[in-house]
């Protein structure tokens, strides 16, 4: 077994970056998510990666964007306000099919918002991370070592779906600190191959018949045709509903009431889950660890119009995670919402007491 | 078992290092889950810093904590943010050398602890912190106190190994001001 | 049997139909930078970064490995693409509104950093491909479709001379600005777009050679005029010149 480590969140996902043949970050400065850029500053160089400072948001994921066109696993970071402006590049990584992870380490908002720790972005993060109705792999870790693991599944994902894929995190999971165990990471050799795995990526012709095209749709490549390209992404975004639906379902089988959240949330809700099973009260816990494709199958084989209700808690007022609960759930029971924003964290009373509440 | 901490202080008194020296005993002696946060704000310098710890044999919930069961202040400005912060039967310690606010709850135990003295007598204010730290272990035996010593030479030891004796006076005697605090209350 | 003394040059597509307005230099300039390519036997090596604008256009003619950027982002592309293939030959292809607008903290950051790539900047000082609006190029009292009295500074601020604002910058190697409004000209513009490439295959870091150019169908001009307009008018504003050379 891998020894304990004891990280910090935005530590260890770009150390599990590094060992999962990341080779080119380019960053912006932006709370709370600087020891993102500042890690890779330090340990690029160690592994013959390439770290840049870009001159804002935009130039960064842009050179994000640059850098998977050639071929390497590449990544960027920010947080809210900042991943808004690197939505023109996510947007583009999509239309492009380039795969690249992008870490939104949420604060408060809208606007500028509080630098704290919040859930704001679920939204944007789901459903519209720039223009042109794309979608994103959206994977949200609990806990470090989920994050760690997430961060190693994200850039297999990135690969395997030649897309752009988002880890959800949030400023408490960005500068806390948990042990973790770090994954092995991949020989120079192996990530030299997966590199010449992608043949379509931009190097210079050397002979091949055809050109090295990374386009990004059909605005100036007239070979290309926008529906037919659009047809092809919902096709696959298809797929996902069944092939990417991952979520924590736990003790719910004879619950009566279900509290649900993602993300940091959600470990403040297994927390309940537990305290409420000590007080008698039979809660479970439904846990979606991807929020897109969002897991309505964990939802459905639940005995809906049995429970008692379903708490959805989140760092987010409005409400946005527990629309798509509402969606799903269809008002075959009742849903409550524990809420906090602001950098304030979500009381772990809020959500018990919203579980005692629709036990009476 | 889950306990839950809160140390503020001045940028300076070594706050982070307290609450880490914590996070990393448990996460890298015991099979203890652990959390650390620290809290961040805009500015840089001169402000208060506080961080919390949540040391538990289960899996932890909220790495920041509304209300915590341990509250350590080391100035003023941290006892007047934070002293509501307690849970009810909880503790406060307070470096009782600068801060002048009283705690005056009566579900609340307070800890005095006569930390910035004693680490000027001992020749580091720097010191402080170890103090502190050395106090909360002998009233809270949350963390065994050698692991903890250990975990202070090898972190604050590596590069500065000949402060490990001044550290460990510091560290033995918060100890017994803790522990002797622990016994009175029994 | 014949001497053939001219013909497409490499790198241009074969049979391919070009997306450019009749007169437009834009062709000129993508038959130059082919040619230097081909010369310095660097077209199977080479890479472009796709500005937008009519200078997208160009996709449909160069025959070689392309990305294409974001409007104004072309130089933040290619200087994560060129550090992470620095065998690869890079160039960006972009026009004023680009290179110059939306992209100049782009432009001017990877300048600063004296990124190893070339820059290939078109300044016909309009917006061609939306429809002949006021560019940072557009000269004083000329009528845009967003400066229908022309352009005044006190409300538009004055034309921006990107060679001269580069030359400010320590980093960059090679910065120069041509024309291909005529041979004599078209000649040196070859040579100093060879040079860049050079200083490139040198890894010298940042060249930018700027072609002073024209837009017949948004400045209102036949083809000829718009050479004249450009020899008599642009290039005052404009002058040509090596600014720099490392």
């Amino acid at each position: 077994m891998a020894e304990k480590i004891f990280m910090k969140g935005c530590e260890a996902v770009a150390e599990t970056a590094i060992r999962a043949g990341c080779r080119f970050f380019a960053g912006y400065p932006i709370t709370p998510q600087n020891d993102v850029p500042e890690y890779f500053a330090r340990r690029m160089p160690q592994v013959n990666g390439v770290f840049i400072q870009g001159e804002s948001e935009v130039a960064s994921s842009n050179m994000a964007y640059g850098a998977a066109a050639a071929g390497v696993r590449s990544m960027t970071s920010s947080s809210s306000c900042g991943i808004s402006l690197k939505s023109e590049a996510i947007s583009w990584m999509a239309g492009a099919r380039l795969p690249v992870v992008i870490a939104n380490f949420q604060r408060g908002g809208p606007g500028i918002g509080t630098i704290q720790p919040a859930q704001q972005d679920y939204m944007q993060a789901t459903h519209a991370s720039g223009n042109g109705g794309f979608r994103m792999l959206v994977l949200s870790p609990s806990n470090l070592q989920e994050a760690v693991d997430m961060t190693w599944e994200a850039f297999e994902l990135a690969d395997k779906y030649s897309r752009p894929v988002l880890l959800l995190m949030d400023g408490f999971t960005g500068t806390m600190m948990e042990p973790v165990e770090l994954p092995e990471p991949l020989s120079e050799e192996q990530v030299a191959a997966i590199r010449a795995t992608k043949t379509w990526a931009a190097r210079g012709k050397h002979g091949a018949p055809e050109q090295h095209k990374v386009m990004c749709g059909p605005g100036l490549d007239t070979r290309i045709s926008q529906m037919g390209m659009n047809i092809e992404d919902d096709k696959l975004y298809k797929t996902w509903q069944t092939a990417e639906i991952d979520y924590e379902d736990y003790l719910t089988e004879d619950a009566e009431v279900i509290i649900t959240a993602y993300g940091i949330s959600g470990r403040i809700a297994k927390s309940a889950v537990k305290i409420l099973r000590e007080e008698g009260i039979k809660a479970g816990l439904i846990r979606p660890r991807k929020v897109y494709p969002f897991p309505d199958v964990a939802y459905e084989k639940l005995p809906l119009e049995k429970l008692r209700g379903i708490v959805s808690a989140e760092m987010s007022i409005p409400a946005q995670f527990a629309t798509d609960v509402e969606r799903v759930v269809h008002g075959r029971t009742k849903i409550v919402t524990a809420l906090s924003s602001g950098g304030e964290v979500l009381d772990r009373a809020t959500i018990l007491d919203a579980a005692r509440g629709l036990m009476k | 078992m889950e306990k839950s901490f809160i140390i503020a202080g001045f940028g300076g008194q070594g706050v982070m290092v307290a609450g880490q020296l914590l996070s990393y005993t448990a996460c890298e002696t015991t099979d203890k889950y652990v959390t650390y946060f620290p809290s961040y704000g805009a500015e840089m310098r001169g402000g208060t810093a506080n961080c919390y710890v949540v040391i538990s044999d289960d899996p932890v919930g909220a790495p920041k904590v509304n209300k915590a069961d341990y509250v350590v202040c080391l100035n003023d400005p941290s006892m007047a943010k934070f002293k509501d912060a307690v849970a009810p039967g909880g503790t406060i310690f307070v470096n009782s050398s600068v801060v002048t606010i009283e705690e005056t709850r009566p579900d609340v135990h307070v800890v005095k602890v006569d930390a910035g003295s004693i680490a000027i007598e001992l020749g580091n204010p720097k010191c402080l912190n170890l103090v502190i730290v050395g106090a909360i272990i002998g009233y809270t035996e949350v963390l065994p106190a050698e692991n903890v010593l250990q975990t202070a030479f090898k972190k604050l030891g590596a590069k500065r190994p000949e402060l490990n004796p001044i550290n460990e006076a510091a560290f033995r005697r918060g100890w017994e001001i803790g522990h002797a605090a622990k016994e009175a209350n029994a | 049997m014949m001497e053939k003394v001219y013909s497409r040059p490499a790198g241009i597509f074969e049979g391919a139909v070009t997306g450019f307005c009749p007169g437009c230099m834009h062709s000129s300039v993508c038959k130059i930078v082919c040619e230097a390519l081909d010369e310095l036997g660097q077209l199977d090596n080479a890479c472009y970064v796709q500005g937008v604008g009519c200078c997208g256009l160009a996709v449909t003619y160069f025959d070689m490995d392309t990305i294409a950027a974001p409007h104004g982002r072309a130089c933040a592309i290619a200087s994560s693409f060129k550090r992470c293939s620095p065998e690869t030959l890079v160039f960006t292809y972009q026009g004023d509104g680009d290179l110059a607008a939306i992209g100049l903290a782009e432009t001017m950051s990877a300048a600063n950093r004296g990124e190893n790539f070339t820059v290939i900047f078109v300044n016909n000082g309009i917006y061609g491909m939306t429809g002949g609006q006021m560019a940072p190029t557009t000269l004083l009292g000329a009528k845009t479709t967003t400066t229908p009295d022309g352009r005044n500074e006190k409300e538009h601020g004055a034309p921006m001379h990107m060679c001269e604002l580069l030359n400010q910058l320590d980093a960059p190697a090679y910065i120069a600005r041509v024309t291909a409004a005529d041979v004599p000209n078209a000649r040196k513009a070859k040579a100093a777009v060879k040079k860049a490439f050079q200083y490139q295959l040198e890894g010298k870091g940042f060249s930018f050679v700027e072609f002073v150019s024209n837009c017949p169908t948004n400045w209102g001009m036949s083809p000829l005029e718009s050479l004249d307009h450009v020899h008599n008018v642009v290039l005052k504003e404009f002058p040509l010149g090596e600014f720099r050379a490392k």
